[in-house]
This record gives structure tokens, sequence and C-alpha cells, in this order.
């Protein structure tokens, strides 16, 4: 879901810290160095990086292209290797039994058997092309707010690591508590009570 | 600043508060809500309310949705300790509406339908396009702002308690 989805869900962040200047270079770098890479033919199952909002399949940050007016807009990408289980089920059945009738054994060890399942996974996530799951966000960096098109705790999570990675800035991701906390314009006196709050009984 | 991760469970709490006292605003305080929200033309509750009630080891659960739904079951559920953990609002200003789902545990909006802007039918029209969407989406979480800041104020006030509550509890247990 992106911005311009019928229908959107947004994660809502306050971005802090301070980012180096000129600070469209700043960005551009940051997205070109953790551009997300591609696992097809590796032996990665999974890869997470940066990518350009219009063209999630062919990321390029030239110029001016990851703006638009005074926001920033690009978009995480998250490939993910999906092997089905069964397949490895079955090709570690066939191996275990293989190495046993050559070896004329009637049972492996466990490490053997780790040997082959990890021989089995190595073989398919070759041969298995990675599934591609793009998450659009838009960031203001003057009001130092960004919005994530996602509310998978996996995909936040993973924005989070990598923007701090990225652009060495935090994101906290605003609900109630960080919300009343540093944008509901409370006083130290008031931010004191809210940290005592217990829940309301509204049970009779 | 708490860690992020223990604020957000210990305060959980105060997002499904808060749509509890946004329901009641919806039902019995219009005023109120058109004084936060000067453009607003209408606030309402849509086709879908999720009530939690943690009072027990077993949290219990009562969704309720539907166009023609009504929420009766909600109310009983209020009755016996639940708050409002998740619930669909109709926005309407102007000529505009919006739909949305909006989540008590971390405000997240979710299912968002801003109004409709037209299809986009060349690249040049792309970023006036993305311009207007933000727009759009901001007023909601421009609403959103405002009304959680006028309960968050109230929240850590003593009308909470003195006056508040008494209300919210007649409003529950009077049906």
């Amino acid at each position: 879901m992106g911005l311009l989805s019928s229908s959107l869900a947004i994660t809502r962040y306050r971005v802090e810290g301070t980012l180096p200047s000129p600070l469209m270079d700043a960005v551009r770098d940051g997205l070109k160095k953790y551009r997300i890479q591609d696992i097809d033919n590796e032996p990665s199952d999974k890869a997470v990086g940066w990518t350009a909002w219009e063209s999630p399949f062919v990321p390029a940050f030239e110029g001016d292209s990851f703006t638009v007016g005074a926001y920033f807009v690009f978009s995480l990408r998250i490939d993910k290797k999906m092997i089905p289980p069964k397949i490895i089920k079955k090709q570690l059945t066939v191996e275990i039994a293989r190495r046993m009738a050559d070896t004329d054994r009637t049972h492996l060890s466990r490490n053997e058997k780790q040997e082959i399942r990890e021989n089995i996974l190595h073989a398919l996530s070759l041969r298995i092309p990675a599934t591609p799951h793009v998450y659009e966000l838009i960031w203001h960096p003057t009001d130092a707010w960004l919005w994530f098109f996602s509310n998978q705790k996996a995909a936040n999570e993973e924005l989070e690591t990598l923007f701090t990675k990225t652009f060495k800035t935090t994101l906290i991701r605003l609900f109630p508590y960080t919300i009343a906390d540093l944008d509901a314009g409370l006083s130290p006196a008031q931010r004191d009570l809210l940290s005592g709050l217990s829940p309301t009984r509204f049970k009779e | 600043m708490l860690d992020v991760s223990v604020s957000y469970d210990r305060y959980r709490f105060l997002g499904n508060e808060f749509l509890t006292w946004l329901w009641h605003a919806i039902e019995k305080d219009q005023r109120l809500l058109s004084t936060i929200d000067p453009e607003m033309a209408a606030l309402e509750v849509g086709n879908r309310m999720v009530l939690e009630n943690h009072a027990h080891e077993a949290p219990e659960v009562v969704t309720i949705k539907g166009d023609d739904a009504g929420l009766e079951e909600a109310m009983m559920a209020l009755r016996k300790g639940a708050m409002v953990a998740e619930m669909n609002l109709h926005y309407r200003s102007g000529d505009h509406q919006w739909r949305f789902n909006l989540k008590g545990e971390s405000l997240g909006v979710a299912g968002l339908k801003p109004p409709d802007t037209g299809a986009v039918e060349s690249q040049e029209e792309i970023e006036g396009a993305l311009l207007e969407r933000v727009y759009l989406c901001e007023r909601v979480t421009a609403l959103m702002d405002a009304l959680y800041r006028h309960f968050i104020h109230l929240r850590v006030s003593d009308n909470w308690e003195k006056e508040t509550v008494p209300i919210l509890k007649d409003w529950i247990h009077s049906v």
C-alpha cells in the first residue's frame, strides 16, 4: 500500500538527530550506500535496502529523483526467498536415505543431518528467486517527521534499523505515549503526571 | 523519556481510553468536536469497532462489523469493563469524506480512504497527485492530533476523575 493507493496504512515517526550538510547530498549518498542488493542467484535468503519510489525494481537515486516538493520520497524494499517447508523436507528425506545407503548405516548423527540440511538450503537459495516487498515512505526533513506506509511490525522494525544505520539519526515511533510526551504540548509538570497514569475503570 | 518498547506496553491503555472517550464525544458532544476542528462537518463511527476487556487473565475481544450493525453489543462490552481498541471513523469536511480505522494501542491509521482525486494519466501528474494525497492524509493526522491533544490534556488534569469519568460512566450505564 503506497501513497497513491486507494487505501493506505500509515505509521508515523519523529526524526531525531542532526543530518550532515548539505542535506540533499547526505541523503542521496545514504540511499545509494544502502540501496537494495539483488540476491537472485546468491545464497542469501533475505535482503533489506532502499529503492526508488517510482521504480522500485530499478533502484536509482540520481539528482533529486527522490524529492517531491519539500519531501523526500523513497521506499524500503525487503526481498525474501520463501522456500516451501515441504520441498525442504522432501529433499532432506531423500538425501538422508541416500547418505545412509552409500555408507551402509541405519542412522546419521545430528551434525550430519544439520550439514545436509544446510547444503540443501544453500542449493535451493541459489535456485529460488526472492519475493520483493516494497513499502513507501515520505519524509519531511524540515519538520522532522516521517510517514511509513505500513503497519506491519516486521517492516517497521526493518525501517527503524536501516534508517538509523543509513542516516545516523533515530526514528521515534509515534504512539499514544510518545505523542503525549513529545507532541502534545504538555508542560514538565503535566509530563510527570503522564508518567504516573494508570488505567481508568468505567465499570461500576 | 522512557524506553520506547517499555512505554508502548505500559501506556497502551491511553489509546483505548482515547477511543472510548472519542466514541462518547461523537455520540454526545459534537459541539466539543466542532470546537476542536472548526472545519469538521461530521465525525461518525463507521462500520467496525473492536473492544478489549483486560480485566481477566485472558483478554476478551468483541468485534462488531457491518454497515447495518448496531452498537448495542459494544455498549454491553463497555458495561462489563471493556474499552474501545479499534474504531472505523468517517470524517467529513466541506465536500470531502475520509474513512479510516484507528487502532488504540498504536494510534496507527489503517484502511485510510481519502477523497478521490481522479486518475493520474501522465508522469507529469504524479508529483501533483502525490502532494495532494499528502495534504489529504494530513487532514486526518491533524484531526487525530488535535483530538488526542485535547484528550491527553484532559487526562492529566483533575477534571478527568472529577467530571469526565462520571459523565462517561453515566453514558455507559444509563442505556
